[in-house]
């Protein structure tokens, strides 16, 4: 039987070194984006940064590139249902502020008075 | 008595989406992966949506608030000979995760080619990396209970729920990467005792999808808490 399993997700490890340094570079520049001015470019970067090294980790190092697609679709699918989730809440959280913003007129102190206990 | 969860031939199992139509119709298996590996894939895949559902309520509870929120690029800089620099642990411990994360992949390797020296080795650095991790996640917490006084309920920076959602996110994760020291330490110590040698070594593959993904939440914590 020992042989059926050498057959596990055997690849060669220059692979992983390659995704290794992407990672430690993406990283870098994930890190470099908080010295931008918020605004779009930087979301955009911070994005980008973040789903290359979220692409990499799951499909390398993971190796969700080399499974059967019956695996992949039952484990990348269903997170797919929480970007409604974010939506609405996004929408909700802006509608709230809103809200807020409408009903104490009065100038808000920060919160940190109750922060003395 | 491993047989059942041993992969078939390749060749064996069509591909594509009939491939998918094939697995999820066949009365008997549907992953054709041994059911460790499923079920990790699976706790993982709930794993997901809790911290998805701690990352969206943190977004919630910040784009609803009118006050400022504390800007993490200032709250989480420390000072290196007088210069403040943004972020530089966070920076750090994001480098730690990706090593330790390096480490793992390449202990699975030496695993499945039965290297058990190597691969126990491997196991155990990333553990040490991962402790790493979270003593500096101590240092972080106490750095900003004691000097900044950040609470749950508010802090001096601003907004309120500032403290209540770092806590949460960043202690949740704090508790896997401490869980997943522990797993990799007796999963490492089997492995050098040799348990492994009839079963065979996907179980070093399976605690490495479990750090894999401790790194990958860390991520997104990364990109939404830290540099929003």
């Amino acid at each position: 039987m020992a042989d059926a399993h050498a057959t596990g997700q055997q690849h060669p490890l220059k692979i992983y070194f390659i995704v290794w340094g992407l990672l430690f570079l993406f990283s870098a520049f994930s890190y470099m984006t908080d010295f931008l001015e918020h605004g779009y470019l930087r979301w955009a970067l911070i994005l980008l940064f973040m789903i290359l090294k979220a692409g990499f980790i799951v499909a390398i190092f993971m190796h969700m590139a080399w499974e059967r697609l019956a695996l992949i679709w039952a484990i990348l699918g269903p997170p797919i249902v929480l970007l409604v989730l974010i939506g609405l809440m996004a929408v909700e959280g802006d509608y709230t502020e809103l809200t807020r913003l409408d009903f104490f007129s009065e100038p808000i102190a920060p919160a940190g008075h109750e922060a003395a206990h | 008595m491993a047989h059942s969860q041993s992969a078939p031939v390749a060749g064996s199992l069509e591909a594509g989406w009939q491939g998918i139509v094939t697995d999820w119709s066949a009365d008997k298996q549907t992953f054709h992966v041994p059911w460790g590996k499923a079920m990790m894939w699976i706790f993982l895949l709930s794993d997901t949506f809790i911290f998805t559902c701690f990352l969206t309520g943190y977004m919630n509870v910040r784009l609803s608030t009118p006050v400022p929120w504390p800007n993490p690029s200032e709250v989480f800089a420390l000072e290196v000979f007088g210069v403040s620099v943004p972020l530089l642990l966070i920076g750090i411990m994001t480098f730690d995760l990706i090593t330790s994360s390096g480490t793992m992949a390449l202990a699975v390797n030496y695993g499945y080619r039965r290297d058990r020296g190597r691969a126990a080795a491997l196991m155990f650095i990333t553990a040490a990396i991962g402790a790493i991790f979270v003593a500096m996640q101590a240092f972080e917490w106490s750095k900003l209970i004691i000097d900044e006084g950040v609470r749950p309920w508010g802090n001096p920076m601003g907004a309120s729920q500032f403290g209540a959602a770092f806590f949460m996110i960043t202690g949740f994760h704090g508790l896997h990467v401490s869980a997943g020291v522990a797993y990799l330490t007796i999963v490492a110590m089997k492995v050098l005792r040799g348990d492994y040698e009839k079963k065979g070594y996907e179980i070093v593959e399976i605690a490495g999808l479990y750090w894999h993904f401790v790194d990958l939440v860390w991520v997104f914590i990364f990109a939404f808490f830290y540099l929003w």
